[in-house]
């Protein structure tokens, strides 16, 4: 894999040196979007290209969010690293520790005299990437929050209403399972939904230390009583079929599109996908809330991810990001890519222009996300997560969570387990960051 | 005193065995000791700082429960593997030695699975074991099995073994075949004659001559477990579910690609070289003398 990486970065360095004879400076920019959202991603920058003669943004897609941010981090150590790089939000603790290697957004802006008003940015959306002191780190570029998917048809079939509570959730599953569905419920990105995002709308603490925002020695206090009563109760739904776990990430999809559950829990961002999977009527609603502990919901957070300039480039080439991360926050590009993906728009503009466009009233239910996100006022629980290695830290969360579905732990033991191995690749962080 | 040296030294050997040379130091010597480096140090992932410490990276590993148990996991999954691959390909090749019509065609069809790379290998299987559209999964629950691999660890162990295990087949077919036809017809026609029925020669005239085809696929097929056998667990489980399919080099990509724990990725690296080495000898030394060439 290393060749792979020197060889790209070989073959970027290369493309660089032989079009500097033209007067255009060349800004790279590695992302992740494959498929669909990697046409639309090449259609932004050619679009951004054609507004303009000076810069141009050359678009390379390095693979999923993980080999993209190693991609950028070997290209680094190998001193070629792209100028732009789209980096989800788990490694925001890994890219604002690495110090030297990057250029904070707000700062380069400023340094390219661009303009740029942080207020006209979604306060849910930002807050997730600024440092303490308020500092904007990185453009949030493909941001979501997960929301729950139902399928319209079977829900009107077995004569249920879309679920706001838990307690809905599991009458509701037992409704459609008694109608002859397979299953009632799943979910995706169990770590994300479950663990990170339950919290938050819960307004409960994830870890200490603000989440992480305030201090590196922060330790997860995720292993609580009332995540793990919820976390019990999902197992217990397991019996009848109630609740279905169908894999990390995305891999449940096929569950909910194929009509074996009628609900799902996962990123809004799947818009696109069921669109095209599924052969019945579906819409979204908020993420169910567990009554006992809190009155109403307070707001979600984000996922997806942001895109960060890396020092080493020449002045030239970041008066190129900065013209291009204006490009992208215009209210159209934005609206655009909002309503194409079902990613959540980052200015408040691009919101109220795809409201006036009538894009909410002709698909009712797509604005639950900015809805979700902007319920309240952030709070030190529901602002967001700073925890490094937080990589390998929803891995260890996804295993132990695998257990309990699997029978083989209780929910306390397996967020206890989750919550010590977690505190261990905390520390571990914390000493490479000194 | 004679001269110490009776005939004028030339350069041309150490010309000629220069480029192995070279080719060693420069792909194997000198990765190898940038890992035996990079497992002293702790080092975040850009490489901005850098701490040498000595070998706590091992002791982090030792101590680590996780660590530990992916050992028994990579013992049980290798030497799985192994067996159902070999016995597999020598079943078939029995068989393929005796056939006389449409050998060529028979020996090519099994020869195929090896022209498929890994990862393809891996994403056949997930299709066909995907719980939800697959078409296993739907013929399993005829008989009252639910599949779930995504849940179920054992199915998922089982899963990536049948994977890599099909994989193998084909290679494993081609030398035990290729080892069965140079086996001296007079010796199997004397069996014959003596009234040694088929089964009867296999085992005491076949499988003693071809011992040491086997204990060199023993050798190939257990360094292919542990090593080759990641792309297939990479596109079918990723290592889970809760860590069930995680052998000891998934875990060193694990932790050094995704993780960027650059120092514990290296330590375990240089513990499998450990292994690998400490393995080849053994098997060298004491297997092979039990070999009859």
């Amino acid at each position: 894999m290393t060749f792979n990486f020197t060889g790209t970065a070989l073959a970027a360095a290369l493309t660089l040196a032989t079009t500097a004879a033209y007067a255009e400076v060349e800004v790279q920019w590695w992302h992740a979007m494959g498929g669909t959202n990697g046409e639309r991603v090449n259609k932004i920058a050619a679009d951004f290209n054609a507004t303009q003669s000076d810069y141009k943004v050359v678009p390379s897609y390095k693979g999923n969010y993980t080999e993209t941010m190693t991609a950028a981090i070997a290209a680094f150590r190998a001193n070629e690293q792209p100028q732009i790089v789209q980096v989800f939000e788990v490694g925001t603790a890994t890219m604002m520790a690495a110090k030297g290697a990057i250029y904070p957004i707000e700062q380069l802006m400023k340094d390219a005299g661009e303009p740029f008003d942080k207020s006209d940015y979604l306060p849910a959306v930002i807050s997730y990437y600024q440092t303490p002191e308020g500092q904007l780190l990185s453009m949030p570029f493909n941001s979501s929050t997960p929301v729950l998917w139902y399928n319209k048809d079977a829900l009107d079939a077995a004569g249920a209403e879309a679920p706001t509570t838990w307690a809905d959730v599991k009458s509701v599953s037992q409704k459609l399972v008694d109608n002859g569905m397979k299953c009632g419920v799943s979910f995706g990105w169990q770590s994300w939904v479950m663990i990170e995002n339950y919290s938050a709308w819960h307004n409960l603490e994830m870890g200490t230390k603000e989440n992480g925002f305030a201090g590196f020695d922060t330790e997860f206090t995720f292993n609580n009583a009332k995540v793990a009563a919820r976390l019990d109760d999902i197992a217990s739904m397991q019996e009848g079929n109630l609740f279905q776990y169908g894999g990390r990430r995305g891999d449940s999809l096929p569950l909910f599109t194929n009509g074996e559950c009628g609900m799902w829990m996962n990123s809004s961002a799947y818009y696109g996908s069921i669109k095209k999977q599924a052969t019945f009527n579906f819409a979204q609603t908020m993420l169910p809330l567990d009554k006992g502990l809190a009155s109403a919901p307070q707001n979600s957070i984000i996922g997806g991810a942001t895109l960060w300039a890396l020092s080493g480039g020449s002045d030239e080439q970041y008066k190129g990001v900065a013209k291009f991360m204006t490009y992208l926050s215009s209210p159209e590009v934005q609206a655009w890519w909002h309503q194409e993906t079902g990613y959540v728009p980052i200015t408040t503009a691009a919101y109220e222009l795809s409201k006036t466009q009538g894009f909410y009233d002709s698909n009712p239910g797509t604005d639950t996300a900015i809805i979700q996100l902007s319920l309240n006022t952030p709070t030190p629980n529901s602002r967001g997560l700073r925890f490094g290695n937080f990589v390998q830290i929803r891995d260890v969360i996804n295993e132990e969570m695998e257990a309990l579905w699997g029978g083989s732990k209780n929910a306390t033991q397996a967020l206890d387990d989750a919550a010590s191995r977690g505190n261990t690749l905390l520390r571990k962080f914390e000493r490479t960051v000194k | 005193m004679l001269k110490r040296v009776h005939f004028p030294s030339s350069p041309l050997p150490y010309l000629l065995v220069a480029p192995q040379i070279i080719v060693t130091i420069v792909f194997f010597m000198w990765p190898a000791s940038q890992a035996l480096y990079q497992s002293l140090l702790i080092e975040d992932a850009f490489g901005l700082s850098t701490e040498f410490v000595w070998f706590e990276n091992f002791a982090a590993l030792l101590d680590d429960k996780q660590y530990l148990s992916t050992f028994w996991r990579t013992a049980v999954f290798s030497s799985l593997v192994a067996f159902l691959s070999m016995s597999v390909a020598l079943i078939l090749a029995g068989f393929a030695d005796r056939v006389v019509k449409g050998a060529t065609t028979y020996r090519t069809l099994l020869i195929w699975p090896y022209a498929v790379a890994p990862v393809l290998a891996g994403a056949l299987w997930v299709f066909m074991f995907n719980p939800t559209l697959g078409i296993f999964p739907y013929f399993l629950e005829m008989v009252g099995i639910k599949w779930n691999h995504y849940l179920n660890g054992r199915q998922a162990m089982g899963l990536v073994i049948g994977a890599a295990a099909w994989k193998q087949v084909a290679y494993n077919f081609l030398f035990y075949l290729a080892a069965m036809q140079s086996i001296p017809r007079s010796i199997i026609e004397a069996a014959a004659i003596d009234g040694a029925g088929p089964v009867k020669r296999f085992w005491t005239q076949t499988l003693p001559l071809i011992s040491p085809t086997t204990f060199f696929l023993i050798v190939i097929n257990v360094v292919y477990a542990f090593f080759e056998t990641f792309g297939i667990i990479h596109v079918v489980t990723q290592g889970g579910p809760a860590n069930a399919t995680t052998i000891l080099v998934y875990k060193v990509f694990n932790d050094g690609f995704v993780g960027l724990d650059l120092g514990g990725s290296a330590a375990q690296s240089v513990i499998l070289m450990v292994i690998v080495i400490v393995m080849t000898v053994v098997q060298f030394r004491y297997v092979e003398k039990k070999v009859e060439y």
